[in-house]
């Protein structure tokens, strides 16, 4: 029997675990270890963070869908990897840490045949001073990458409509909170949340609404923006996007590095090495992302973490990471596998893995601040990136451990991107965006790196019903309710 | 002054970008041609990832 053990339970884990599960049966073990007790829609913590949704709308139990899918659970955080077993357990193995209640603190050794490092990311908040180290929830400010943040943003975002109808003018600030975040598309969809509940609550006029973001242009999204077909044009997201902010009043300051942020108040600096200031009154910040922190140790307990991990924290693959210059980089740069290339019985998938360069074209300050979005993996890539990990590890079992591995490189995968604002079926609309493909390759498109057929965006109702769809869909797969392997990624 | 017009004054960034006008808005929320566009956005959405996996 062999066993296979899958570090963190989201929207990537959460896949690779579950087909695992499903493709080798009660004939193989699949362990997932996550601290997390709760499975969590993340795209849909938006509507949490302006009280259109609660968290229960978006989270479930894992217990009883793991013990359905016959997986073995612990609610525990992984600590450390000994790819090469130790002193005295030959077997490589996961150290990990029980966060389950009644269990905090315990320790454990969990062996394994094979690994999937799918623990997603650490919200770095102390990257910036002052948007929330230690608190992990936004010391001035607020964030919506988990339920509970989104509850805590809400919370507050409803204190300014009832101060605005006392008559008091409110500043909204949202966007990134360092230069080097990524989850543009989560604070855009946010912003434009806000801006639609303001004023359905009647308080839009007294409510300024900036946007802030280390994008160096608006619609970049940390794809280096994309070219979609409109009118009869071909045309770029930069236009899409300012359209759509002067449309709704919404002012934006992009290629900003947030360098601290004090109550009521961001410091940044720009592009161009100029700094700034920005008052608010309510502020939503993405946190930078960096690696969980996972320690890896050699047989003779010497410590290899350098050799596993990327110097941010994620799981080095098959990547081309000497890729150097923007001039010299190619789709080709991206992994195919997943595969760690010193261990290859370990994998990583969704936001774990560590991509060889930005999509973004790299920009910095002329006082040499990196100000640069990072490439994003969530979402749909997450998905079917956990998938074909899944598949490669359930051929290695059943079929040998020359099988070959399964492919699902960004450079040949579309992500579709829908950003609602409001919540109901006929007062609501969204950006509905699809890309193809994620990271553009020249080689094949060389007009702008991407398939015009196919990279599109529009704003209507439409794309807020497939929003709604969405969200039922894939909770709907991820409690394994009937049908769930026929929904795609 | 046009409803679209009245946000280009309100700042330099809004005056360099596009605003919809009356037609253009009215479709986003015309439940026929959101239909239909519904369905043409579900079958691209299809395409793109029966074209990733």
């Amino acid at each position: 029997m062999a066993r296979l053990v899958v570090l963190g339970g989201g929207v990537s884990g959460h896949t690779a675990a579950t087909f695992a599960a499903k493709w080798l049966g009660s004939a193989h073990e699949v362990v997932v270890v996550t601290p997390n007790s709760k499975w969590n829609w993340i795209p849909s913590n938006i509507w949490v963070g302006v009280g259109e949704m609660s968290k229960e709308d978006v989270t479930f139990d894992l217990a009883p869908v793991y013990a359905k899918a016959g997986i073995n659970y612990k609610q525990a955080k992984a600590v450390s990897i000994n790819p090469e077993g130790s002193g005295t357990n030959d077997k490589p193995f996961v150290t990990i840490e029980y966060t389950l209640e009644g269990r905090e603190g315990d320790s454990e050794v969990v062996e394994y045949d094979y690994l999937i490092n799918a623990t997603g990311p650490k919200l770095n908040f102390g990257a910036t001073p002052g948007l929330g180290e230690g608190s992990n929830l936004g010391e001035h400010t607020v964030s919506v990458c988990t339920a509970d943040h989104a509850i805590h943003a809400n919370e507050e975002f409803q204190k300014t409509i009832e101060t605005m109808k006392n008559g008091e003018r409110q500043k909204f600030l949202i966007g990134t909170g360092h230069g080097m975040c990524t989850c543009q598309g989560a604070a855009f969809e946010y912003i434009f949340n806000i801006e639609h509940e303001l004023t359905r609550a009647g308080v839009r006029d007294m409510a300024d609404i900036k946007w802030i973001s280390n994008e160096s242009f608006l619609g970049d999204f940390g794809m280096g923006g994309l070219h979609m077909k409109v009118g009869g044009y071909a045309v770029s997201s930069k236009l899409f996007a300012e359209s759509l902010f002067a449309e709704r009043n919404v002012d934006w300051i992009i290629g900003a590095h947030v360098n601290k942020v004090e109550s009521g108040k961001v410091h940044y600096e720009l592009l161009d090495g100029s700094f700034g200031e920005e008052e608010f009154d309510f502020s939503m910040l993405i946190p930078p992302f960096a690696g969980v922190g996972l320690k890896a140790y050699s047989k003779d307990g010497s410590d290899i973490t350098d050799t596993i991990f990327a110097p941010n924290g994620f799981l080095k693959v098959d990547a081309n990471y000497a890729a150097g210059a923007y001039e010299n980089w190619k789709a080709s740069d991206w992994p195919e596998t997943y595969q760690n290339p010193t261990y290859d019985n370990i994998f990583a998938c969704g936001i774990a893995f560590a991509p060889p360069h930005p999509i973004s074209k790299p920009m910095s300050s002329p006082n040499g601040t990196p100000i640069t979005p990072t490439p994003p993996r969530t979402g749909m890539p997450s998905g079917i990136i956990g998938k074909a990990v899944a598949h490669s590890i359930c051929d290695r079992i059943t079929k040998g451990e020359n099988a070959p591995l399964h492919k699902a490189s960004m450079a040949d995968m579309g992500a579709a991107c829908v950003a609602s604002a409001g919540k109901g079926l006929f007062d609501g609309t969204a950006a509905a965006m699809t890309v193809y493909p994620v990271v553009p390759d020249y080689e094949k498109y060389p007009g702008t790196g991407r398939d015009t057929d196919y990279t599109f965006g529009e704003i209507g109702l439409a794309g807020h019903w497939i929003k709604h769809i969405l969200h039922h869909l894939f909770i709907w797969k991820a409690k394994l309710k009937f049908g769930w392997t026929k929904i795609p990624e | 002054m046009k409803k679209e017009e009245v946000n280009f004054g309100k700042s330099d960034q809004f005056n360099l970008t596009m605003i919809p006008g009356k037609f253009a808005k009215a479709m986003r929320t015309n439940i026929i041609w959101q239909f239909i566009r519904f369905i043409v956005i579900n079958i691209k959405m299809l395409i793109v990832v029966s074209k990733s996996h």
